[in-house]
């Protein structure tokens, strides 16, 4: 790995004007390498963090790449990394046009990183610097206890896509330490809506008894008050004391930060170590969360600018027909798949020119004349304005379920295509299946990164109970058993867990067989079953 | 352009903590998609070595003691299979391991038996003309389907011998090794260096060497004329230059290997249709992987294939893939054999081996034939390794292959030279690599 040379870092830095000019915010620094293509196979397990730290399962990667790549040379590759300063990675054969390209996307991404919401965690800091540290720490345990630690490594990442990544962002925990409930707090917005569930009216009476007796005896109020409240609900301090100990669970981010709470082996004094390694893979896995939930902005975004920068750089005339193939080939849309930079470029180009002419209002939504429709203009011109803030305060979630409109299906051509199988072809035939906005939003909603919810609980035997929240989708069933293995390890004790698992429903046979269909319906039913890990022993039973 | 090894490749490779389900193969997904690959003009140039930071011996190690410390093994060993012309086919043993997590899994209701096909149909996105229920493309199923091996299909599949993979890890980490492996050949073994502290390097290195530093300092006050002859040596005076300290670093010196060629020999006559193949053949595949992995470059494989009369073919997927129906005539495929070694004079330079699969029958019942080939390739070999899967129709233990060579007195006579091993109808993975440790140990 070796720096740009200057001259390319000279026009990096031309690249660098030319996108502040257009309103693209970064911080002014930047790193640029060249990288070989060995670097890159010992880099991408490593998600191109150089820093970070080591475990076995990179050295089976590298082993397998390099395995592989004798026999298929291929280089794949993260350009960009959020880092600061952000550090980009380049071929060392690459022409000089092309770099300037591709740095433009870097510009994209990197303006993406630095003002996109959805990575404020990761803005205080510079991540290779602190994922280095990790790295001497984990190195250091590594000496003192030997394989240990890499068991604790891939213990703790069995479970690290369940980081509560939103909880994070959300910030419960400052507001649970700012806000402490009273017992009067608790009467009127929790006891009285969810558990007595009074109406309005009978809501503001009590609201209005508690005044009156503010008013009338200043010093003792509350007490009167719940005396009055407790002859009317015997059961309120049972309630009360339900809620204060579910509060103690509820300050708490994910699985992993509740074992390292509450995991009787960990806290073990020759266990305490453990926990540092844990952390440590925590906070890698919340690092890394942003990037994964936000691919089709990200880079919709930086394919977005790199052809607008790239077409009004002036230095660079005469390579249009060369950057016209690789735009296509990075942006084309398949005949089949889910191509990110071209889903998410279009969208940006979609939406800019909707915001333009002021299409992005109730006014054009209540339109119903087709004819109206197509030629609405209220000359808003607030296209640009509009997709900025889509980079800032939007995550590929809500992105595609709040911009993949019909007219977008319908301007570019898309639809969902379904597959069948041809038994006399022995093949997969694919097929038109619907041209509908919203299938088409529902199929790539289903596409993106989606890990399991799982909430968890101790029992009164002190087992871990995990429960998985039922959303029609089955866990992989050949990973719970090392998955299981791992958390009973760091839990020092029997782990439960709670899922659903598809059965054939038996349909009962209807009586008019006219109409038959080529295939069966298959009817799925639900079961629960319940996993138990004791003693690296798993069970499995219905429940 | 991306040809369609990297885009199967890389439906397996995300950027994130982990991928939901796999598409199908060549349909790429959501995060299936990269900068770089994206933004790499022509493929890049093939690197001659590329040394890992662990080896897999390491790795294969570090995974024994997973089983030691109460924990389940995880490194698979796969293979990667360049399908190619005649000669240019490669095969490279690569680890694989998977990262448990709990996942979101596609609906799919297990039949039992059978792994589980039907629930609901997945979808894809897609761009462009075409009518609602048209049909728009097709992709022959066989690609996803066939986990094993084929001739030649798609380009470069991964081939993971699945369900063997497991079990083969374990074989190979026992670390088999050829018997009566004898030093013939004068081929520099490619692979295994061993490292000595030999080379001197002035300036910098890992170990200085005292006495060399010393005799170079001299060296250097004598031409600066700060030494003279018989003069008394002040050594506070004498001036030491940055290149007066002569270090050991470390060498690679490259170590020899013995050379060792191994015949294939299987049966595919009529009689051996269905589980004897399939035994013989998952049996000669883990042999297959076993010599590749751990003797790499230095171990010739041939492929003989035979029913009346023998032929040897040129590579393993099509010696794994034949099927043809026929009588059997063992004693072909030995002289076959016989006939190569002379005429290519392979017991100078080579340690033979020789593994065969048969199920037994032989028209020649009582080895007539048969066996003066054997006794003959007896003289040079330094294993033959027999296996008999048994098939449906004949008796338990009274094959005629079994029963000539038994009653022949060849096992007894040498049984350093010749093993012979017979797998009954019922055979699993483990009973296939007792089989193995029968015939190489």
């Amino acid at each position: 790995m070796e720096l740009i040379s200057q001259h390319a870092k000279k026009i990096m830095e031309g690249c660098k004007e030319r996108a502040r000019d257009v309103g693209l915010r970064f911080q002014d620094d930047s790193l640029e390498y060249i990288v070989t293509n060995r670097d890159i196979l010992e880099l991408s397990p490593k998600t191109m963090i150089p820093t970070l730290y080591d475990y076995w399962v990179q050295d089976v990667e590298v082993l397998r790449e390099s395995g592989r790549y004798e026999l298929f040379p291929s280089n794949p590759y993260e350009t960009v990394i959020n880092t600061r300063p952000p550090i980009s990675f380049y071929n060392d054969n690459n022409p000089d046009w092309l770099n300037v390209m591709i740095f433009y996307h870097v510009i994209g991404h990197i303006d993406f990183f630095q003002n996109n919401l959805f990575y404020q965690h990761t803005w205080d800091y510079d991540f290779t610097s602190k994922a280095l540290s990790d790295k001497r720490l984990i190195s250091q345990l590594r000496s003192e206890k030997g394989r240990w630690v890499d068991y604790i490594i891939e213990f703790a990442k069995s479970i690290d896509n369940l980081v509560g990544y939103f909880s994070m962002m959300s910030d419960q925990r400052k507001l649970s330490v700012t806000q402490t409930v009273t017992l009067v707090d608790y009467y009127f917005d929790i006891f009285l809506q969810v558990e007595a569930k009074v109406s309005v009216p009978d809501y503001f009476k009590e609201i209005e008894r508690y005044n009156l007796l503010q008013r009338e005896h200043p010093g003792s109020a509350e007490q009167l008050f719940l005396e009055e409240v407790r002859s009317r609900y015997t059961e309120f301090d049972s309630y009360w004391q339900k809620y204060q100990e579910h509060g103690k669970t509820a300050d708490r981010y994910d699985l992993l930060e509740f074992i390292m709470k509450h995991s009787s082996f960990l806290n073990q004094e020759e266990n305490r170590w453990m926990k540092m390694v844990i952390e440590v893979v925590r906070n890698t896995s919340l690092y890394f969360q942003p990037q994964i939930r936000t691919k089709i902005l990200n880079e919709g975004w930086a394919s977005y600018w790199h052809e607008i920068l790239f077409l009004n750089d002036d230095r660079i005339c005469g390579h249009e027909i060369d950057f016209a193939r690789v735009h296509a080939k990075v942006t084309s849309m398949r005949r089949i798949g889910l191509n990110p930079y071209a889903l998410g470029m279009h969208l940006f180009c979609f939406l800019e020119k909707m915001a333009d002419k002021g299409r992005i209002s109730s006014e054009y939504r209540r339109q119903q004349d087709k004819r109206k429709r197509d030629t609405f203009d209220s000359g808003a011109g607030t296209g640009r304005d509009f997709i900025f803030n889509i980079r800032k305060t939007y995550c590929d979630s809500m992105f595609v379920s709040e911009h993949i409109t019909q007219d977008f299906v319908d301007e570019h051509k898309l639809f969902v295509a379904g597959r069948t199988l041809n038994e006399q072809r022995m093949t997969w035939q694919y097929y038109v299946k619907s041209r509908k906005a919203e299938d088409y939003r529902n199929m790539v909603l289903d596409f993106l990164y989606h890990p399991p919810c799982i909430d968890f609980e101790t029992t009164p035997e002190n087992h871990l109970h995990l429960q998985h929240l039922f959303e029609e989708k089955p866990l992989v069933r050949d990973y719970i058993a090392g998955t299981m293995l791992g958390i009973e390890y760091l839990w020092g004790g029997p782990v439960i867990l709670d899922t659903f698992e598809p059965v054939k429903k038996e349909i009962a046979k209807e009586a008019d067989d006219t109409v038959k269909t080529e295939t069966p319906r298959q009817e799925i039913g639900w079961q629960k079953i319940r996993y138990k890990m004791r003693d690296r022993q798993l069970s499995r039973e219905e429940q | 352009m991306i040809d369609d090894s990297r885009k199967k490749y890389r439906a397996r490779k995300t950027s994130g903590p982990e991928s939901s389900p796999p598409p199908p193969k060549s349909i790429r997904s959501l995060y299936d998609y990269h900068d770089a690959e994206a933004w790499s003009l022509t493929p890049v140039l093939n690197l001659a070595a590329l040394a890992p930071t662990r080896s897999l011996d390491d790795l294969m190690a570090r995974d024994k003691q997973r089983e030691e410390d109460g924990f389940p093994r995880k490194i698979r060993l796969g293979k990667v299979v360049k399908p190619g012309g005649k000669d240019d086919e490669r095969v490279v043993v690569v680890p694989t391991t998977v990262e448990e997590k709990f996942l979101h899994d596609a609906v799919t209701v297990a039949e039992d038996g059978n792994g589980g096909e039907g629930g609901e149909d997945p979808l894809y996105g897609g761009q462009g003309e075409g009518e609602d229920g048209e049909i728009i493309g097709e992709q022959p199923i066989r690609n996803d389907r066939e986990g094993g091996s084929g001739a030649g299909h798609g380009e470069g599949t991964i081939h993971e011998i699945e369900s063997n993979a497991y079990e083969l890890g374990r074989v190979l980490t026992e670390e088999f090794k050829l018997p009566n492996l004898q030093d013939k050949g004068k081929k520099r073994s490619l692979t295994k260096y061993s490292y000595d502290l030999t080379d001197r390097h002035k300036g910098f290195g890992q170990v200085i060497d005292k006495k060399a530093t010393l005799r170079q300092i001299i060296k250097t006050n004598i031409a600066l004329g700060r030494v003279r002859q018989r003069a008394r040596i002040r050594t506070d005076s004498l001036l030491i230059s940055p290149n007066d300290r002569i270090y050991r670093v470390l060498s690679k010196e490259k170590d020899y290997e013995s050379q060792a060629v191994v015949f294939f020999l299987r049966d595919y006559s009529g009689s051996m249709g269905g589980r004897p193949t399939e035994t013989v053949v998952s049996q000669h595949i883990m042999i297959y992987s076993w010599l590749t992995y751990q003797y790499e470059n230095q171990v010739e494989t041939r492929f003989i294939l035979h029913d009346t009369e023998a032929k040897e073919v040129d590579n393993f997927n099509i010696y794994y893939n034949s099927k043809v129906a026929g009588g059997t005539q063992v004693a072909s495929a030995y002289r076959l054999v016989n006939r190569l070694v002379e005429k290519e004079n392979l017991v100078r330079d080579y340690n033979i081996y020789v593994f065969h699969g048969t199920d037994g029958d032989d028209w020649d019942t009582k080895g007539e034939e048969a066996l003066p080939e054997l006794r003959k390739m007896l003289t040079y070999v330094a294993r033959i390794g027999i296996t008999i899967a048994e098939n449906n129709f004949g008796i338990p233990g009274r094959s005629d292959l079994e029963r000539y060579i038994r009653k022949s007195g060849l096992l007894d006579e040498k049984p350093s030279l010749i093993r012979l091993d017979v797998l009954g109808k019922e055979t699993d993975e483990s009973r296939l690599i007792e089989g193995i440790r029968a015939l190489i140990s």
